[in-house]
Order: C-alpha cells, then structure tokens, then sequence
C-alpha cells in the first residue's frame, strides 16, 4: 500500500500539478478498502469527495492555487457534521441523520482545499475509551487485532496508522484524542480549550470538549491546527489564536525546563511503560533541557471530579435527542411522554443511558452541592496546582496511559475500571491546557505514547517540544 | 447516599425521560451505585476559600449583535430530518 507524504507536500504537488486531488481522493479510497477489516469507518463520502477533488484540480488547471491542503483526503470522526452523508456519532438516535450544515472545523479545512473522504468509528456520542461503546462495531487496533484501539476516537486513530488518509479530526473531551494516539502509535493534539471551534461537533461535555487532529507527525498535526483554529462566531467559547503560524516550530529545547509529573510516574504504571517514558525524559535530557519533577498533589482526584462534571454535562446535552425533531423516533408511542422515553430507551447505548443517570442523579436538588458544585471547586484547586506548576516548568510531561492498548472485551463489564483507563488525561480537559501524545517505543509490538502539556494558549511552544522529542527518538 | 435503591434507579429514569429494562436498572443499581462511591473521595477535600470553575479560560458573558445572519441553510434542509411532519410543522404526539 502507498503511503503519503507529509501533508505540506502533498498539498504543494497539487498546486504544481505534479500529482491531482483526484488520485489523492482516489488513494485514499483505495486504502479504506484494503484496510477494512479493521472497522475504523462507519461510511464513505465518496461521491463529495470525487466532486470536490474535481473542482480542485480545475482550479489549479485554471492556474490559481487551491489552499494550503490542497487534495489533502482526510477522516472525521463520525461527531462532526458533514455534507455527503450520514452523521451518527456511532450511535443508533442519529443514524439517518443528514447534517444540514457543517462543523466549523471541516469548513475551515474545505476552505484551504482539504477533502473529507470518510467518517471514522467512535464510541457513541464519544463515551469510551475504546470504540466498543459504538452503537455499530468495535475498531481493530492496526498492530494487534485482538486489541481496542482506545477511545473514544479510535476510528480516526486507526485510519492514521493504517494510512487510510494523511490526517483524521478526533474530540478529545478526557482523552478521546490522546488515549487512541497513545495506543496506535500516532501524534494526537488536544489544543488550549476553546481554540478551535465546536459549532457542528455532536457537543458530549461542554466546559471540557476540544477538537484536534491525528496525524503521522506534528508538523503534519500542527498544519491541520493552524488551518482550523481561531474565533467562530458560531462557538462564543472560541478564543483568539496566536498571531504566529503554529507551523512556526522551535526546536531548540536549551534550557527549557521540563517537569517529570510525580503522580503519573508511580503506582498503576506498567513498569515497561515506564522504562520507555524515562528514555524519553533522558533523551530531552541529553539536549539541553532541564528536568525536575513536578507534584500536583488534587491529581489523584481528577478522574473523580471529571466523571461527576462530564456526566453531568452530557445529561443535559443529550436531552436533546428527544424523538420529535431529529433522529430516531419510535413511531409507535401513543403519547409525547411515551415518545419521548421510546425513543431515549431505543435509540440511546448502554453507555450513554447510564451517563445521563450519573449525571442527572449529580445534579438533581439536594445532590447538586455534594457533587456538582464540590466537583467544580475541586477543580479550581487543579487550575490552581497547575499555574503553579507553570510558573516552576515550561512543560509537564508524563506518560498517555498506564499501559498499552488492552484487548477487546477486557473491561467491557466493569464500567468503574473502563474509566480509570483515562486517569493520565483527564487533568488537561479539567485545567483547558493543550496536550499531545506522542510515540515513544514499543512495548511487545504496542505503541506507547508520551504526554506533553503546556500552559493555556502555549500551542505553538507545546507543538514545538514534541516535535524536537520526535527528532529525537528517531 | 452512594448506595441507590432500585427505586432511586426508577426514579432517575424517569426523570431521564429514558425507559429502562429490568435487566439495566438492576446493572445500573449496582454500576452507579460503585461509581458514586469511588467519586466520594472528594467529600473530605478541603476546598475552603475556593471558587468553583464553570468556564476554563475566563470568558464572561460572551454576547452578539442581535442581527439576523444568513447562514446559507434554508428551511427545507432544516425540516428534512423531521420523523414526522405535516406540511412545514413539526409533528409530535398528544400531549395527554
């Protein structure tokens, strides 16, 4: 199978006319069906693609340049709103659903010429972390198909690693972009909350969600970043991008001061994990950079904090799957009320169900103090271990997960022990700080991802890191 | 308080608007219930003088012009993913 070229080399072979949107389109097709086995996709938007690809190629025929991703295919997953087929964020309420706009996110890649060929396989609404929540099928992990790999983005992941398309879109909101990163071997980016815009992404958590993107390399993830990110009048959470390109990379690491976090690093860890997370460290060591290890004492907390806020979040978003304006609705309800439940207990997962309990169950009179309102205060106490930190290092560094990917089915019965697999990257949703994964070695043929974070708006510097570890671990 | 009743269950469905099996609220019973106790390693977190954070980055009261915009969506593609329609109507059960 072909593989791609980095995404700024593809897009200018396009401009050149050396190589056409067309094939490009073509290619990625070609690939998603070799590959199918694996279920990363729920479905093609082949005929748009095509269509698009066309126009792209006759305009740079016409001899006008087509974008800064011009013929770049790339993969959503399947909770972004897009034209050409179906959005069902894996779940069987929106199967059916046509999106009558799309998110923000894809009409700004479109905008530089970028094709979305394919929609990718998530847990339902993003409520996982391994796909096997999906309301459809589990994805394959591309190195053990035995495996999941991880969630809730998987579909995404997965299309990356097995080259399906140069780049996919994910949503991290604990994770999803990191934890599948991590267990596929790809670069996964979850940006400084609010930087690129939700307005068209199926919302789960709200104070939590951000979109990013999954690419083979961060000069291929931080492109796709700087093509989507900024202000959109349609997401009011949306905050100002830096003024400098996020493709503006520095990778001298001289004196940057990077902090070991203490609390990833101990008990639950796999020790083969750790083996390589310190290899890492002592690689950045060894070129210039200044380690130190850092505590945040509430970590250990945040797992707790983030399944009472998210549940929480959800439950109020997911209200809105309601029967009667889209989505599924059972057609057999005699009443409103009995629509309305028919509708929820057929069309909703099991996973999704028991969020909106959780949540709804923290929120409700008498309870909303004990867990909604101590959740959010316990958070503050985050933020605040964190700028603290910042003001000590320039990075926080630790591992993705505790372990590498699991096998499918391992933790399907047990929801408490499938939500502990988020432990390592739940903090960066709670604090909005960026945070990548990127590979780091293997582990008896599994990636292992390691995990940088920044302060609040660092994405460019945060970027810049990982890419200069990329150098490094070659 | 963490341990639910199969009642506290029922009671929260309802509440949900979800119908659930009697195969789902006796699993979430017992799943949320070991869910709630793990979260209650909260309760004894000191959080004196704290605020709570609902919005990560300090955004306040975001608003807009009150202007109406032309997002380019028109009606028809508004309406098409209606389950049930009459005319330009969103048609929905009787109440009672």
């Amino acid at each position: 199978m072909d593989t791609w070229a980095p995404i700024a080399d593809i897009a200018a072979a396009v401009n050149d006319g050396k190589t056409t949107a067309s094939e490009n389109v073509e290619k990625a097709l070609q690939n998603i069906e070799d590959k199918a086995e694996f279920k990363a996709i729920i479905s093609l938007t082949a005929d748009r693609a095509r269509k698009r690809a066309k126009q792209i190629d006759e305009h740079v025929k016409s001899g006008k340049p087509a974008g800064r991703l011009a013929g770049v295919p790339f993969i959503a997953k399947d909770n972004f709103l897009t034209f050409g087929g179906e959005t069902t964020a894996a779940s069987n309420i929106l199967k059916g659903f046509n999106a009558p706009y799309q998110s923000t996110a894809v009409e700004n890649l479109e905008a530089e010429g970028a094709i979305c060929v394919a929609k990718a396989n998530l847990d339902a609404f993003a409520h996982g972390s391994s796909t096997e929540n999906s309301d459809f099928f589990t994805t394959l992990n591309p190195h053990d198909k035995t495996r999941v790999p991880g969630g809730s983005s998987g579909g995404s992941a997965a299309a990356v690693v097995l080259g399906m398309a140069p780049f996919a879109l994910g949503s991290d909101t604990g994770g999803s972009i990191r934890l599948p990163a991590s267990f596929t071997g790809c670069v996964g980016y979850k940006p400084t909350y609010g930087l690129v815009s939700r307005s068209g992404v199926v919302a789960m958590a709200s104070s939590l969600d951000c979109i990013g993107p999954f690419a083979r390399t961060v000069s291929d993830a931080a492109i796709v970043l700087d093509v989507m990110s900024g202000k959109d009048p349609l997401d009011s959470t949306t905050i100002e991008r830096s003024k400098n390109s996020y493709t503006d990379l520095e990778l001298d690491v001289e004196g940057k001061t990077i902090g070991i976090i203490k609390e990833y690093m101990g008990e639950g860890l796999e020790p083969e994990v750790r083996k390589l997370i310190d290899a890492g460290v002592e690689k950045l060591k060894n070129a210039g950079a200044v380690i130190k290890e850092v505590s945040l004492p509430s970590l250990p907390l945040a797992l707790a904090v983030y399944y009472i806020i998210c549940p929480a979040e959800v439950s109020s978003n997911l209200s809105r799957y309601d029967g009667q304006r889209f989505g599924y609705s059972d057609l057999d309800a005699k009443t409103l009320e009995e629509s309305y439940e028919m509708s929820r207990e057929k069309g909703f997962g099991r996973e999704a169900k028991r969020r909106i309990m959780i949540g709804t169950y923290v929120l409700s009179s008498g309870y909303y103090d004990a867990y909604y309102k101590k959740a959010q205060t316990v958070r503050t106490k985050l933020i605040n271990e964190f700028s603290a930190a910042f003001k000590e290092v320039d990075f926080l560094l630790g591992p993705t997960a505790p372990s590498t990917a699991f096998k499918i089915g391992e933790n399907v019965d047990d929801p408490l022990k499938m939500y502990l697999i988020d432990i390592m990257t739940v903090a960066a949703n709670l604090v909005g700080v960026p945070s990548i994964s990127v590979p780091c070695g293997m582990v008896e043929g599994l990636p292992v991802g390691l995990q940088l974070m920044a302060a609040q708006t660092c994405d460019r510097e945060l970027l810049s890191l990982a890419k200069a570890f990329e150098e490094l671990n070659v | 308080m963490a341990n639910l009743t199969r009642e506290d269950i029922l009671k929260l469905a309802k509440l949900s608007r979800l119908k659930l099996s009697d195969a789902e609220v006796e699993e979430f019973t017992a799943e949320i219930s070991e869910i709630l106790q793990y979260v209650q390693m909260l309760d004894d977190v000191d959080t004196t003088g704290l605020k709570p954070t609902y919005q990560v980055t300090g955004l306040t009261n975001v608003s807009r012009p009150d202007e109406i915009s032309d997002y380019g969506i028109s009606q028809e593609d508004l309406l098409k993913n209606l389950p049930a329609r009459d005319k330009n109507y969103i048609k929905v059960r009787k109440m009672l």
